[in-house]
């Protein structure tokens, strides 16, 4: 065993390698503009340098001479494509700014034309040589910026339907013997995922096939479909790998009805790849917000009132909003609850999920306040958690299911090394390098949601798992594959994958960090339907009602083990009993609690998350606790991180390979949150100005010395089947906090708005 | 990006005439009709970016022969213009008689971009401003004279405070060019009249009001290489950046010292990150020259080197960090053991 893989305790799987480790390391894994095409012409956009007015003319003469130029599609003559309503209002889209449509431009790189040429070089030249006049009207950028509106979520975003509350905040707070107030800000960042946002739209008569980078194969097929006024039935969406999501591909962007329709028009495949800098507004992005949180607190550490209030930005349309308050108002034990959170209007595109969409800003505030509150206090961090640790959702009285915070706290302290800091600010260094330890808790909701799939099994083992769910980086072939070979009694070599492709059975979004649990659960549940076949096979006398339920694993929780106590099954002898050469099991799985509409909204692409605070009697989340060391150098004041040591339970580890994977580049991605990563905004004209790769920082290695993962045992019999909680979203999340309250503990200084950067430190 | 011919230089005077013969009267150096490729990681990006739009490449890597020694020598150095950024790093009698430029060199961009990249190339790397980079838009008065400046006003926490003027506040990028100036390095042009050489102090030129004339050098002139008088062991690049590689100075400073019996006879300060153009200190120099060393010296040194800095909106951090930055490289230069 080794870092990469950690050798299993309880309740952690086999950290076997990646099913598609191989194809990806050997460049054979095809990603969706890498799929070849018949005879394809390509696209390039071109997008507007407003963010808010008219165009008046397009002079195209120059762009249309350039040699291999097949047409150039403007709103004069785009073809006519139907609304898609908001994702979250039943629709499927991440923008209900539908571009080409008309000569208004409602955002920055809104795409204004698309050239379509023989070669990419002639479309990006053309492109180039397209000249556009506009009538520029004054856009509003941000917060702050003359123009903008904002009103309470509650109201206006059906997504968010309460804003949490319990006991009575303003009295308590008033009386509390120590009191916080304070406001934190988080900034606008971009996914920049490596794949770019590309589509190939290519038709077989009355039926289209669409190669992109998804999270949502059905969202997109179902979307599209409406676009194009056709049968959804008509569309298939196939993308087997995908080069990074992290929410940027969760939901339907603009660009690929339109794509689909001027291929149609064209007759001809026409295949999209959009520059990295187009990324920036074509599709989603993690909006800016701010926060006033109010703490009240007893002498000894009890939290006695908790107020939370935060405003993020949308675009003047749609409601978007990660209302990140249900977490926080239920993350610690406290009697008096109150938040709010609004929405500030822009001339902006609509943002939409970005890894742990409401975790990331809202903890980061909360658990900077904490650690703020145990200053004041005068009191170590992890103690301050410990006192206030819940067993029960403080609002709605539900219990957890589990909750394993301060076991990862004492964990991942003891390996970093904890008790060596001295609590006092400014008193480690190092050289030229002040010293700072900080720590902070991380949490995600366990969410689940409906999910079908289809094995089929061969009497020599072979096996073929068929789900169209998505490969986004995490794991998700080599989980599913080790679920199918452990439910059937296989060995996992002989278990064969298919995922990414809309005619396969529907999966969810691989959001929300539901894959794993979901998928697992359904590809379970499926292996069951044809172990219980095999045994009706081999003991046709026996009712499944006793026997069958302990030596075939079919009945639902708690055994949410593979085959716990089971015997195994003979398969040959199954087969030869059947007097069959293969059998195939469809299924459908929904979580507890699903609504009654679950299974029809699986098939046309509209996820039904349960989970969260949202169970019926219970509160279902994944904790940790992130502990980083802070370098601050006394003359340049540049900031550093040589350490994070991060420990997680989020029930069954899958693979802890895998996992760790995961939550190592939560890790590295919540330091690159706290330290790098912006969004500039040019606020006179509400435009984006780092928009590319050397601009908008990110770690590299030399940023990233040191990471270590500890992954906790935990069962928990209440959430699926399978007893896995999501992770993926995990680990980004405590960190931005952790390093803001090392920086804190190495200089006396408190820095409240991200990212943190060398000029913010005054020593 | 847009079509362009594309030649290989097969000797210097091939490169010159190719190069001259595509100029047109009175077009700047930056927006010439044939541009010389060298490793190609600012010109192809460049053009990739529609920055620059030359129609015709001369591509001058087959000159390298000539023109890539690393040669250090009893009375100086002499640097091929096509050298590569990592052979001249990794070298080691220039580690050891020249920290400052070997430092320069590595402390800069990544080791793929170093292994391609030459010096002549590396001292005419053109500003990363944002305006500039991205044509969408309109105000530039480098890219679009005349247009305005979009930085002026705009997000501008990588632009410079010395050596700006009212039409362009564009940093000068590079790490090395600083080593270069601080050693009052020569540089070589070869044209069609020849060779000639100039101070490298004179190859850079502040924006003023002609912000798209960036150099001294003529259409048809090409770098063809560095000299340096004398060994400069005594001698550090210290550069402050937002991550710990791959990134460019937000400030930088080249020291060279020469101090015998505790006295400093001879001193050398260029700034990198904050200014327009590679530059000089002098001020800050002159404070430094014939003194003996005191705990003082630092800060008033570097408060002379700062003098004459203006900051903006986003930048004015700028002029304290380059403060302490110059500070603290002229303690670790007086420190080093040589
Ligand atoms: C992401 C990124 C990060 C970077 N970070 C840094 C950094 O931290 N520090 C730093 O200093 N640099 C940095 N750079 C810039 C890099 O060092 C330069 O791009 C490189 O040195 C240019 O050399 P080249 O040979 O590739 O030049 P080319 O791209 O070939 O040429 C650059 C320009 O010089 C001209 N030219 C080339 N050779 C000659 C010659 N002999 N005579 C006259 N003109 C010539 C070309 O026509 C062109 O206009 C970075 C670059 C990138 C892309
Ligand atoms: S600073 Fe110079 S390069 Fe940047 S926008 Fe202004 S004129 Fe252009």
């Amino acid at each position: 065993m080794t870092a990469a893989a950690p050798a299993p305790k309880a309740n952690l799987g086999q950290p076997v390698p990646r099913y598609d480790a191989a194809a990806k390391v050997m460049g054979r894994a095809t990603y969706a503009s890498d799929m070849p095409l018949d005879n394809p012409a390509y696209a390039f956009l071109v997008t507007s340098a407003i963010a808010k007015g008219r165009i008046d003319r397009f002079e195209l003469d120059d762009a249309k001479r350039v040699r291999g130029v097949i047409d150039i599609v403007t709103h004069e003559n785009a073809p006519k494509l139907k609304e898609s309503k908001l994702f979250s209002n039943g629709g499927y889209a991440g923008t209900t700014i539908q571009p080409l449509k008309s000569a208004e431009i409602a955002h920055d790189g809104q795409i204004i034309a698309v050239v379509v040429a023989e070669s990419y070089e002639a479309a990006r030249e053309a492109a180039n040589r397209v000249k556009v006049s506009y009538s520029a009207a004054a856009p509003s950028a941000t917060f702050d910026s003359p123009g903008t509106t904002a009103a309470a979520a509650k109201g206006q975003n059906s997504q968010f339907k309460e804003d949490p509350k319990v006991g009575d905040f303003a009295k308590a707070f008033d009386a509390a013997e120590v009191k916080l107030s304070v406001s934190y800000e988080t900034p606008t960042q971009h996914h920049n995922p490596m794949e770019l946002f590309t589509t190939s739209c290519a038709w077989m008569g009355d039926n289209l096939v669409i190669y992109e980078g998804s999270q949502y194969v059905y969202g997109l097929k179902n979307g599209v479909a409406e676009q194009l006024g056709i049968d959804a039935d008509k569309v298939r969406v196939v993308n087997p790998y995908v080069g990074g999501g992290f929410g940027s591909r969760g939901s339907m962007t603009p660009r690929t009805a339109i794509i689909a329709a001027i291929a149609k028009r064209l007759n001809r495949p026409i295949k999209l790849v959009p520059t990295r800098d187009q990324g920036f507004t074509i599709a989603t992005y993690r909006a800016e917000t701010r926060h006033e949180i109010r703490l009240g607190a007893s002498r000894d550490g009890r939290l006695v009132a908790l107020r939370h209030e935060g405003a993020e930005v949308s675009s003047r349309p749609d409601a978007y909003c990660v209302g990140g308050t249900k977490t926080t108002t239920r993350l610690y034990a406290c009697p008096n609850v109150d938040s709010l959170v609004s929405i500030v209007r822009a001339d902006r595109n609509t943002p939409g999920f970005m890894r742990s969409p409401p975790e990331v800003p809202y903890l980061f505030a909360l658990e900077s306040a904490l650690d703020e509150l145990a200053v004041k206090l005068n009191m170590d961090p992890v103690e301050l958690r410990r006192i206030n640790d819940a067993t029960r959702d403080p609002i709605d009285g539900k219990p957890y299911t589990s909750r394993s915070l301060m076991a990862c706290f004492d964990e991942a302290a003891k390996a970093f090394g904890w008790s060596q800091r001295s609590p006092q600010p400014k008193s480690m260094s190092d050289g030229d390098w002040l010293i700072g330890y900080g720590c902070a808790a991380t949490c995600y909701p366990t969410q689940m949601a409906p999910s079908a799939a289809r094995v089929r099994l061969q009497r020599d083992g072979r096996t073929r798992v068929e789900i169209a769910g998505h490969e986004i980086g995490t794991g998700a072939y080599t989980v599913i594959a080790q679920t199918a070979a452990e439910r059937l009694g296989v060995p996992l070599e002989k278990v064969a994958v298919f995922m990414g492709d809309s005619d396969l059975p529907p999966a969810p979004v691989a959001g929300g960090s539901n894959s794993t649990a979901s998928t697992c659960s359904a590809v379970m549940m499926v292996c069951d339907q044809i172990r219980q076949r095999l045994f009706k096979a081999l003991m046709p006398n026996d009712s499944l009602a006793d026997k069958a339920k302990e030596t075939v694993g079919i009945s639902p929780a708690p055994s949410t083990q593979a085959a716990k106590g089971d015997r195994s099954l003979d398969i040959e002898k199954a087969f030869d009993a059947l007097g069959v050469g293969v059998v195939e099991e469809y299924g459908e799985w929904k979580p507890e609690g699903a609504p009654l509409d679950s299974f029809r909204a699986m098939h046309n692409g509209q996820v039904r998350l349960v989970g969260g605070h949202q169970m019926k009697d219970q509160i279902a989340y994944a904790f940790g606790a992130e502990f980083v060391e802070v370098r601050v150098n006394r003359f340049t004041h540049e900031i550093r991180c040589p350490r994070l040591v991060g420990a997680f339970a989020a029930g069954r580890i899958m693979n802890p390979r895998t996992a760790r994977s995961q939550l190592m580049g939560g890790l590295i991605w919540g330091m690159s949150s706290a330290l790098l990563e912006a969004t500039e905004i040019d606020e006179r004209n509400a435009r984006y100005v780092n928009d590319n790769l050397a601009d908008y920082l990110v770690p590299v290695n030399a940023d990233v010395p040191g990471v270590e993962v500890i992954m906790l045992s935990e069962q928990d019999d209440h959430i699926n089947p399978v007893g896995a909680k999501g992770l993926g979203e995990l680990a980004n999340v405590g960190t931005n906090a952790a390093i803001c309250n090392a920086i804190y503990h190495a200089t006396g200084q408190r820095i409240r708005k991200l990212p943190v950067r060398l000029e913010n430190i005054e020593l | 990006m847009r079509p362009f011919s594309y030649q290989r230089a097969s000797d210097p005077d091939m490169a010159v005439q190719a190069l001259g013969a595509a100029a047109a009267a009175n077009d700047p150096l930056t927006k010439a009709a044939a541009q010389p490729l060298a490793g190609g990681t600012t010109l192809i990006d460049l053009m990739k970016l529609d920055v620059m739009r030359p129609t015709a490449i001369v591509d001058i890597s087959p000159l390298a022969q000539a023109w890539s020694a690393i040669a250090p020598g009893g009375d100086g150095l002499r640097l091929g213009a096509l050298a590569k950024m990592s052979d001249v790093a990794a070298h080691a009698e220039i580690q050891r008689s020249y920290p400052v430029i070997a430092d320069s060199l590595k402390l800069a961009a990544s080791a793929q971009l170093r292994n391609m990249a030459t010096l002549g190339g590396n001292v005419m790397q053109r500003t990363r401003c944002n305006y500039f980079r991205d044509v969408s838009y309109e105000n530039c008065n480098k890219r679009n004279p005349g247009s305005g400046c979009a930085a002026m006003d705009g997000v501008n926490r990588m632009h410079a405070v010395l050596g700006t003027s009212d039409q362009c506040i564009a940093t000068y990028p590079g790490d090395f060019a600083q080593a270069l100036i601080a050693l009052d390095a020569m540089v070589e042009v070869t044209g069609k009249a020849g060779t000639r050489s100039m101070p490298f102090a004179q190859l850079h030129k502040r924006p003023g009001s002609t912000p798209d004339i960036e150099t001294a050098l003529q259409p048809g002139e090409l770098i063809s290489a560095f000299s340096i008088q004398g060994r400069w062991p005594r001698s550090v690049y210290l550069k402050a950046r937002d991550r710990q590689s791959y990134e460019f100075a937000l400030s930088s400073a080249a020291i060279a010292l020469d101090i015998q019996d505790g006295t400093i006879r001879d001193a050398r300060v260029a700034l990198g990150g904050v200014a327009t153009v590679p530059w000089r200190a002098r001020e800050a120099e002159a404070l430094l020259k014939g003194q003996k060393f005191d705990d003082g010296l630092p800060q008033r040194v570097a408060d002379a080197a700062f003098a004459d800095a203006r900051g903006r909106r986003h930048n004015s951090f700028k002029i304290a960090l380059g403060k302490r930055v110059v500070a603290r490289a002229l303690q670790q230069a007086v420190t080093m053991e040589i």
